[in-house]
């Protein structure tokens, strides 16, 4: 094998270390340094239970959510006739050119107190801002284009020589759609869901903003990790993070799974 | 697609996009261009707008260059563990971002293990963008080089074009477009990073506070139109660079093949 070969691959895999691999290491290490006993205090922390479930309830609204936006979207992009399509495509896209913070900020001034629905909102006793709707929101909007990008192009590539056939052959509109082109597309679904949620779950910025931070009530897991890190727990930081860091290697190994089924594309 | 789809489609983008980046806009236009700029040359504004520009345009280059060296690796070379390697590249994406920070803080924080400590300092705001967008030029670059034909580059070596020489003629002209598409990528996400730098920077105004963080501090400030100022420049500028890519590379589809 010639040197430079050699010499790039030293480098090249050096800086995955030195960058990726050895900080991932340390923090399970640092985690599990004095032993189960401290974890285990720290994973049934009331405050903890509660942002773990809060996250995966989180989650479990906002995601759904979305595949179905997700779906409709990429259908009505590849599948509408209308003009201003580029413009739409755009707009979807448009949650990953926004700072997380800003999309919290831009949240507040619709749904805050002081917000153009403020006084609607308040009149009709419903909160968003600083409580759990409004996080659900903050995470629906991070995570809105995934799921739409990763399935337009496999709806492009599908063609619409099956539906036609559905159609001509008497398949309603929505029996189209459940028996030719969702099952034909499903991968490309599954694999929109996967980056979505692990999106979701991990958000910091939007939730920050929008959360108020009541401990126990508004609090995500991510939030929890920044809370107890400032709080000089240390140990409740570590763990909650290694819990969030285990949910993200899943992620990843689903992934790489599902990339085996799907074209790969870049992704935000 | 129906109306009622359509409608529901629309009032949910409405909720979630239209409405929200309106109201943002209307916000930061409220008092006037005057008003407008001067929340935005207001000095702590200021700095915290150039110290994200400056950092994520050198992020960008380091980007280029380790992003690209890592696609060459991943493509032409052979070694063991070499699949895991790959899927390792999508872990920025997938961990959380607070995450992001406070495994950085545990190997190059206060007590770090290797003895360095970029804890609270500007060399951390880098560290955190550059784990941030590792994977954009590597996944833009990946796929071009794969596809990349070898041909040309051992008809250049057979004519007695040395190893660099064909480097520099033959294949980065060939990776140029995808490096500047992940490139943009990368700093669209940098300029509005947030999740990562909070434990990281320690967030000292004039010194290691970026644009988001800044805005953030103004949001809990109920400071709304300075926050809002700075928050219509963060997203100016990453639609100027995304916009500018998405016009780039239609022009390319449409003019090169």
């Amino acid at each position: 094998m010639s040197f430079s070969k050699l010499a790039a691959r030293t480098v090249a895999l050096g800086y995955l270390a030195l960058l990726l691999v050895a900080p991932v290491i340390m923090i399970f290490y640092r985690t599990f340094e004095g032993g189960l006993a401290p974890v285990w205090t720290a994973i049934n922390e009331p405050n903890a239970i509660h942002a773990f479930w809060l996250s995966i309830e989180i989650v479990a609204i906002a995601v759904p959510l979305n595949t179905a936006f997700g779906v409709g979207m990429a259908l009505l992009l590849e599948r509408g006739k209308f003009k201003g399509k580029l413009l739409l495509g755009m707009l979807i896209d448009l949650p990953f050119a926004i700072s997380p913070v800003v999309v919290g900020l831009a949240l507040v001034l619709v749904y805050g107190k002081t917000g153009w629905f403020g006084n609607w909102l308040i009149g009709h006793g419903i909160q968003i801002i600083f409580s759990v709707p409004g996080m659900v929101i903050a995470t629906a909007v991070v995570s809105l284009p995934f799921v739409a990008r990763e399935t337009a192009p496999v709806l492009r590539e599908l063609g619409t020589d099956a539906e036609q056939a559905a159609a001509t052959l008497g398949a309603s509109g929505w029996q189209t759609f459940w028996r030719i082109t969702l099952p034909a597309i499903r991968w490309g679904v599954v694999y929109g869901v996967v980056l979505t949620t692990a999106r979701a779950l991990g958000e910091f910025g939007a939730v920050s903003v929008v959360s108020g931070r009541i401990e126990g009530q508004t609090q995500t897991l991510p939030l929890y990790v920044q809370d107890q890190f400032e709080n000089f727990n240390v140990t409740g930081a570590y763990t909650a993070a290694v819990v969030l860091a285990l949910l993200a290697l899943g992620t990843l190994v689903a992934m790489n799974l599902l990339t085996r089924r799907t074209r790969r594309r870049t992704t935000v | 697609m129906g109306v009622l789809g359509r409608g529901l489609l629309g009032v949910y983008l409405s909720v979630l996009v239209l409405l929200p980046v309106a109201a943002l806009l209307a916000q930061s236009a409220k008092g006037g261009t005057a008003a407008f700029w001067r929340e935005v040359s207001n000095p702590q504004a200021l700095a915290a707008i150039k110290l994200t520009l400056i950092i994520s345009a050198i992020v960008v280059i380091v980007n280029a260059i380790f992003g690209t060296l890592i696609a060459w690796v991943l493509v032409r070379d052979e070694f063991r563990g070499k699949k895991i390697v790959n899927a390792l590249i999508d872990l920025p994406f997938a961990l959380p971002t607070i995450v992001i920070g406070l495994v950085l803080l545990a190997l190059y924080g206060g007590g770090s293990p290797l003895g360095i400590d970029v804890a609270f300092t500007r060399a951390s705001i880098a560290l955190a963008l550059l784990f941030v967008t590792l994977p954009f030029v590597v996944r833009s670059v990946q796929p071009v080089l794969i596809e990349l034909d070898r041909s040309m580059e051992e008809a250049a070596a057979s004519l007695g074009a040395g190893p660099v020489t064909v480097l520099r003629r033959i294949v980065l002209p060939a990776l140029t477009p995808a490096i500047v598409s992940g490139v943009a990528l990368s700093f669209a996400r940098a300029v509005g990073e947030f999740g990562s730098l909070v434990l990281i920077t320690g967030n000292l105004p004039f010194k290691t506070e970026v644009g988001s963080v800044y805005v953030f501090g103004q949001i809990q400030d109920e400071n709304l139109p300075a926050a809002a100022a700075v928050s219509v420049v963060l997203l100016v500028v990453a639609l100027i660079v995304l916009g500018g890519l998405a016009l780039v590379s239609r022009w390319r589809s449409q003019h090169v093949l």
